[in-house]
């Protein structure tokens, strides 16, 4: 990495964090809305991306988990009139828990036995949001969700609440960047490459397994704690299996295993459907087709696309100072 | 207890149609390491390509015999060619997400260019009930089971008895070896997609009836496969057999006894079970961890 490509990239994200702040505040209502959805999206899909990305291990129940903090945070901030980051710690320990529980069945078997008990997990989270009336409200859903004070600011208007989500992506991705640079973050890694191998090295695979699954379970609820006061109003429609294969999608769309591949994922999976409102009822239908077609070409999704690029860059200016080098051995007397 | 045989019937015929779909999802596992999220789309599409060629004037046999060519083309060859040949090299998992990308795709493609709402759909089995050891059961339960079984046998025969079905075997088993000892195995894949497409048209055929032509029919129906492959074994064509009756014999049987509410739990509990304690399935052989 050159000094100047360094900068290049520094100045880059300043831009980037600068636009995020900037450009919504003359936003509509509803512009707002579908941003902060990034956001919110985007935080349960980092949760998906150590978990898969940097771990190796398939999950198909992060819908559920973001249901569960979804859940977590209705209940308490309207029965219980509690202030949400007392929800946003419940989210976060009852999601490790499950997930930590969930992970067993990994340990057992081969990985793609994860997905299966996962799906299995999934589907019965939302026939318990569904059916346990006396706590979720089942189908009629739990409506007038307060959103929160932030330091004495109130964020009932979509712009506060706005920066309030974009905040909470700013914290988790600090936190996520530190976490995949800490021994724990290369553990996981060595796990997804070769976990015999790990193994043999002395990393302990069941505990870093488990580790890997309920953190990004805990991200799930995070997210979900996010989306409740977001929307305002849940019912358990929302965190149906669709859910999971949507986050799915987005981590592996914006690239599995990169830093930055969920916020594109979820900008993919949330805003394009949106620009492709004015086909009416084909939106979803092209945007189906542009998924199919990115992943044919690029089966590691948009960041695999810049990864290879830059990867023949280099190679290129390698073979280029190779070349330099041998015609001066060549002319050298 | 009188109903307990009506419903027992009435499972193994839904059973027996989630085998026919279970079936095709294994044989794509085995021969390609397709991971299909789409099947339950592709037991919803041919129904309605019957009912647009019906609209189109055509008599229900007519349609019918249209019907399963489409999907032969559309299910079985469009999709190897156009989404599987290219992906397949990457590895399961982008496959996977693509296969999730299509079943978007062809829900929102009926919903936009046939109908949001739920077709009837006429039946190839006439409507009645009959008596058998005083109890009544329905004609049309009957008639899925009988025709469903005739599959399912049809198809072991060819893979057991003739020799594409060995070349088949073969190829799932081994590609590599299969290759050397000169069995077309490109061919036998294709195969594989056109049977499977085979399957989906004709558990579409007979299941439609019964629930209604909607673009949305899919999801629970890919899912019940999903879960009887699993069940009675991912590598195992007879395994996903027993895994797709037990499968609607146990959700009829819990949707009677247990509570209507929960009934979509039962078979996930099971799932669930199968795999902490036997992970490759009733019927499965345990695949080996390789390093």
């Amino acid at each position: 990495m050159t000094a100047t490509g360094k900068y290049l990239r520094i100045a880059l994200g300043i831009a980037v964090i600068a636009a995020l702040i900037i450009v919504p505040m003359n936003f509509n209502r509803y512009g707002l809305y579908i941003l902060s959805q990034w956001a919110v999206m985007t935080i349960a899909a980092m949760g998906l991306n150590l978990t898969l990305g940097y771990a190796g291990q398939v999950s198909l129940a992060q819908g559920a988990f973001v249901g569960i903090g979804a859940y977590a945070a209705a209940i308490m901030t309207t029965q219980g009139g509690m202030p949400l980051i007392a929800a946003l710690g419940v989210a976060i320990v009852l999601c490790f828990a499950i997930g930590w529980i969930l992970g067993y069945p990994a340990l057992r078997v081969q990985h793609h036995y994860l997905a299966f008990v996962t799906l299995a997990f999934s589907t019965l989270a939302f026939l318990v949001f569904r059916n346990e009336d006396w706590l979720t409200k089942g189908i009629y859903g739990i409506s007038n969700i307060p959103r929160p004070n932030v330091m004495g600011f109130a964020t009932n208007r979509p712009l506060p609440f706005y920066y309030f989500c974009l905040g909470s992506l700013a914290l988790v991705s600090l936190a996520m960047w530190w976490l995949i640079r800490s021994p724990w973050g290369r553990a996981f890694v060595a796990l997804r490459e070769n976990p015999v191998r790990a193994l043999s090295l002395g990393i302990d695979t069941r505990r870093y397994t488990l580790m890997a699954f309920a953190i990004g379970s805990a991200l799930g609820g995070v997210a979900g704690t996010l989306y409740a006061p977001l929307t305002q109003y849940i019912d358990p429609v929302p965190f149906n299996l669709s859910l999971s294969l949507d986050l799915l999608m987005m981590v592996i769309v914006g690239g599995s295993g990169f830093f930055f591949g969920p916020f594109l994922g979820a900008m993919i999976a949330v805003l394009l459907p949106e620009w492709l409102r004015f086909t009416q009822g084909y939106y979803l239908m092209l945007y189906a087709v542009a998924v199919m077609l990115l992943l044919i070409y690029s089966p590691t999704g948009i960041l695999g696309i810049l990864d290879r690029y830059l990867a023949e860059r280099r190679t290129k200016a390698a073979s280029a100072l190779r070349a330099v080098a041998k015609s001066r051995l060549e002319t050298a007397p | 207890m009188s109903n307990l045989l009506d419903l027992l019937v009435a499972g193994l015929a839904t059973g027996a149609i989630y085998a026919l779909v279970a079936v095709g999802f294994t044989l794509l596992w085995q021969t390609s390491q397709t991971i299909n999220f789409a099947q339950g789309e592709f037991v919803m599409l041919p129904a309605f390509l019957m009912l647009a060629v019906m609209h189109a004037g055509a008599p229900f046999w007519l349609a019918i015999i249209l019907g399963i060519l489409l999907s032969l083309l559309l299910l079985g060859l469009g999709f190897k060619l156009l989404l599987v040949d290219p992906m397949l090299r990457h590895g399961v998992l982008p496959l996977a997400i693509a296969t999730m990308a299509l079943a978007i795709g062809m829900k929102e493609a009926v919903k936009q260019f046939f109908s949001a709402e739920a077709s009837p759909f006429p039946s190839i089995v006439p409507a009645g009930d009959v008596s058998i050891l005083g109890t009544v059961v329905s004609l049309q339960s009957l008639g899925v089971l009988a025709l469903a079984i005739a599959v399912v046998i049809g198809l072991t025969m060819l893979l057991n008895r003739t020799s594409i079905g060995h070349q088949m075997q073969a190829t799932a088993q081994n590609p590599t070896v299969a290759r050397i000892i000169g069995v077309p195995v490109e061919r036998m894949i294709l195969m594989t997609f056109l049977i499977n497409a085979f399957l989906v048209a004709l558990a579409s055929l007979l299941i439609t009836p019964i629930y209604l032509a909607k673009f949305s029919s899919g999801e629970v129906l890919g899912q019940a496969a999903f879960i009887a492959a699993i069940v009675g074994g991912f590598n195992q064509v007879r395994g996903a057999i027993a895994g797709g009756l037990l499968i609607g014999v146990v959700d009829n049987l819990a949707a009677a006894y247990v509570s209507t509410q929960y009934r979509a739990a039962v078979p996930l509990i099971l799932l669930i079970v199968i795999i902490l304690f036997r992970p490759q399935g009733l019927l499965g052989r345990p695949e080996e961890r390789t390093v």
